[in-house]
């Protein structure tokens, strides 16, 4: 999968939010790499910072927040540095997004294909019966059943997963490079998360669209993703090919995050959950942000933030223990 | 029934379904209620005297006969006659037009305005939001009728003055409704969805926002058309509106006031057609906001549905 052929690299980026309880450091010194075609999976904690990231990428991190500094290089261009209207061609139709609830994804005053053919019309001088008609094949891509009828549907008359699949057809209208994936399954029925999943894995697959899902659910990432990237507050801590990750986790994070994931193969073992909570990212701990909860803390921990260390075959990982 | 769906208009029927249906279930959902069916009534009477009203008047409303001063109502002048002997009737038939161009005039130019600004203030937000908000908020604190009698006496009495006077005061509530709505509305994941395409700002508001809280601003606006009639009519009252011998509303209450009671009949029908006029744009505003909301019109639906399968 990995012919060492980077389509998107995040160096330094620090996404700050203002708020008046004080300044929420959502993104700290983040640095990743995703290669083109491949299916790379962010995971981590609810509030890790794992769609902050992603939006930051696309310039669209809500207000208070602002991304301090850093540089996302996409295709060989800093994001950062386009003024907003070159980086308004690029959102949808060189790097789009499917987002977590399609149930509010979509404007409900409108008919799926008016949504579809939207998005092609701002992008692209077609006529407006050939974006019909683009939006039509995407409907077949999707896989949505009976897709001229579906055209005229508004969302109140679509199921969940149908939505999901419009709002996938919506992202892929311009064959964009990069297709980054908001937990596309969280607010679905677990039927219906299967098909979606399959789907997205059938279009990348088809297309060689390079997919980035943010996800907490380990099972999709195992079921999914090429790499891996763990995050917590606001870092990443580990990086690595998913077997790699699942059967030799180095970070201690990542080590509790696969022993709380039910098994079905080993009977009569209690889940381990990773004691304590979350740091407060106003006011983070010294060092390494996890040492708080680590059971291997050592006093290094409390004071030096790890740096990145390349374990080989591409295995990063941020951790005093490998130092 | 074949013909008709294959032409034009039974195909664009066909693609139009929900939306034809919505617009049914909302019109159920109106004439439903007794109090909107009045207000509409009431309204589309006020509309029909205003279009139609100086061709079916019986006699000219300006036309002077001494002979026939002060006259209680009678078959040849319904409403009866004024100090100068004009037609009652003609005149309040004439009047109604007034108001309707007070209304409609004084109400184009808020509305939008008001709409506009409170959709800039609402999706930027920030500076934009701050300085907009406070201009509107200045406004908002001048005592509309007070602010309307200032610009009368400065501009000097008259039709036009009064719908600038109320045009000026108007707008800064249609800002703070539409600011208010376009807050929440802009918080839903369609926007951002929308962002995330490359959609551009413009298109956002003017395709995402504006008709996701146009519906409280028709409500509005249909009860606000009964308030500026009112306040029209009170500005004349006092005299800074329309002037003599224009027939206005405001006005022929003013004029009969000095013939009170003996005279009753040159008060009585202007304020009741006042007075309905307003009461009908109200009623119909209430019964608009009911029949806008989504919530009602499918409990609706539910209902009809019951009532077929029994």
């Amino acid at each position: 999968m990995r012919g060492g052929d980077e389509i998107l690299r995040i160096e330094g980026l620090c996404v700050y939010f203002y708020t008046y309880a004080g300044v929420v450091r959502a993104v700290e010194d983040l640095n990743l790499t995703i290669y083109r075609g491949e299916t790379f999976a962010l995971v981590g904690e609810t509030g890790c910072g794992k769609s902050v990231t992603m939006r930051a990428v696309l310039r669209l991190v809500p207000p208070p927040g602002r991304i301090v500094k850093g540089r996302i290089i996409f295709d060989g261009v800093d994001l950062l540095k386009l003024p907003e209207k070159e980086m308004r061609k690029i959102r949808g139709s060189k790097i789009s997004m499917v987002f977590q609830d399609p149930n509010t994804a979509l404007d409900p005053l409108y008919t799926a294909g008016y949504q579809t053919t939207e998005t092609i019309l701002a992008h692209r001088k077609v006529s407006k019966k050939s974006a019909w008609q683009r939006a039509l094949e995407l409907f077949k891509v999707v896989e949505i059943p009976e897709p001229k009828r579906r055209l005229r549907a508004y969302p109140h008359e679509l199921s969940g997963g149908m939505k999901q699949r419009v709002v996938t057809s919506i992202a892929l209208s311009l064959n964009p490079k990069l297709l980054i994936a908001d937990e596309p399954t969280t607010a679905l029925d677990v039927t219906i998360q299967a098909q979606i999943l399959e789907l997205l894995r059938d279009l990348q697959r088809k297309y060689g669209v390079t997919l980035v899902m943010i996800t907490h659910n380990m099972g999709v990432v195992a079921d999914m993703a090429d790499r891996v990237a763990v995050m917590y507050a606001g870092s990443v801590v580990e990086v690595a090919d998913v077997y790699e990750l699942f059967g030799n986790p180095l970070h201690p994070y990542t080590k509790g995050l696969l022993r709380a994931i039910p098994s079905l193969t080993s009977r009569n073992e209690r889940l381990q959950s990773i004691p304590g909570t979350v740091p407060n990212m106003i006011r983070p701990p010294p060092g390494c942000k996890f040492h708080p909860r680590c059971e291997y803390a050592m006093d290094v921990c409390k004071r030096e933030r790890p740096r990145m260390i390349d374990m080989g075959k591409g295995h990063l990982v941020a951790c005093h223990l490998y130092s | 029934m074949k013909p008709l769906q294959s032409s034009r208009i039974g195909q664009y029927l066909e693609r139009n379904r929900a939306k034809i249906e919505e617009w049914k279930l909302t019109l159920k959902v109106l004439l439903r209620s007794p109090s909107a069916v009045c207000g509409l009534v009431l309204v589309l009477l006020f509309l029909f005297m205003a279009v139609f009203g100086p061709y079916i008047s019986p006699s000219d409303p300006y036309k002077i006969d001494f002979a026939k001063r002060l006259r209680p109502p009678s078959s040849g002048n319904p409403f009866g006659t004024d100090e100068y002997g004009r037609d009652l009737l003609s005149r309040v038939l004439h009047g109604a037009r007034v108001s309707l161009i007070v209304g409609i005039v004084t109400l184009a130019i808020c509305v939008p305005v008001g709409v506009v600004l409170g959709l800039i203030a609402g999706y930027f937000g920030g500076v934009v939001d701050e300085v907009i908000m406070r201009v509107t908020d200045i406004f908002l604190a001048f005592p509309a009728l007070v602010l309307a009698m200032a610009l009368s006496v400065a501009m000097g009495s008259g039709l036009m003055t009064v719908m600038i006077a109320l045009a000026v005061v108007w707008w800064p509530a249609y800002v703070r409704i539409t600011r208010g709505q376009v807050l929440s509305v802009r918080e839903n994941l369609f926007i951002e969805a929308a962002k995330a395409m490359g959609i551009s700002d413009f298109w956002i508001i003017a395709r995402h926002i504006l008709p996701n809280v146009l519906s409280p601003i028709i409500v509005i606006a249909t009860m606000d058309m009964g308030a500026v009639i009112l306040t029209a009519a009170a500005l004349s009252f006092i005299g800074l509106g329309a002037q003599p011998p224009t027939p206005e509303w405001g006005r022929l209450v003013a004029d009969g006031q000095p013939y009170f009671p003996e005279c009753w009949w040159y008060v009585f029908f202007p304020g009741i057609a006042i007075f309905l006029t307003v009461l009908g744009f109200n009623l119909l505003g209430d019964g608009i906001r009911d029949a806008l909301d989504p919530k009602i019109r499918r409990r609706l639906e539910f209902k009809s549905a019951e009532g077929e399968s029994q």
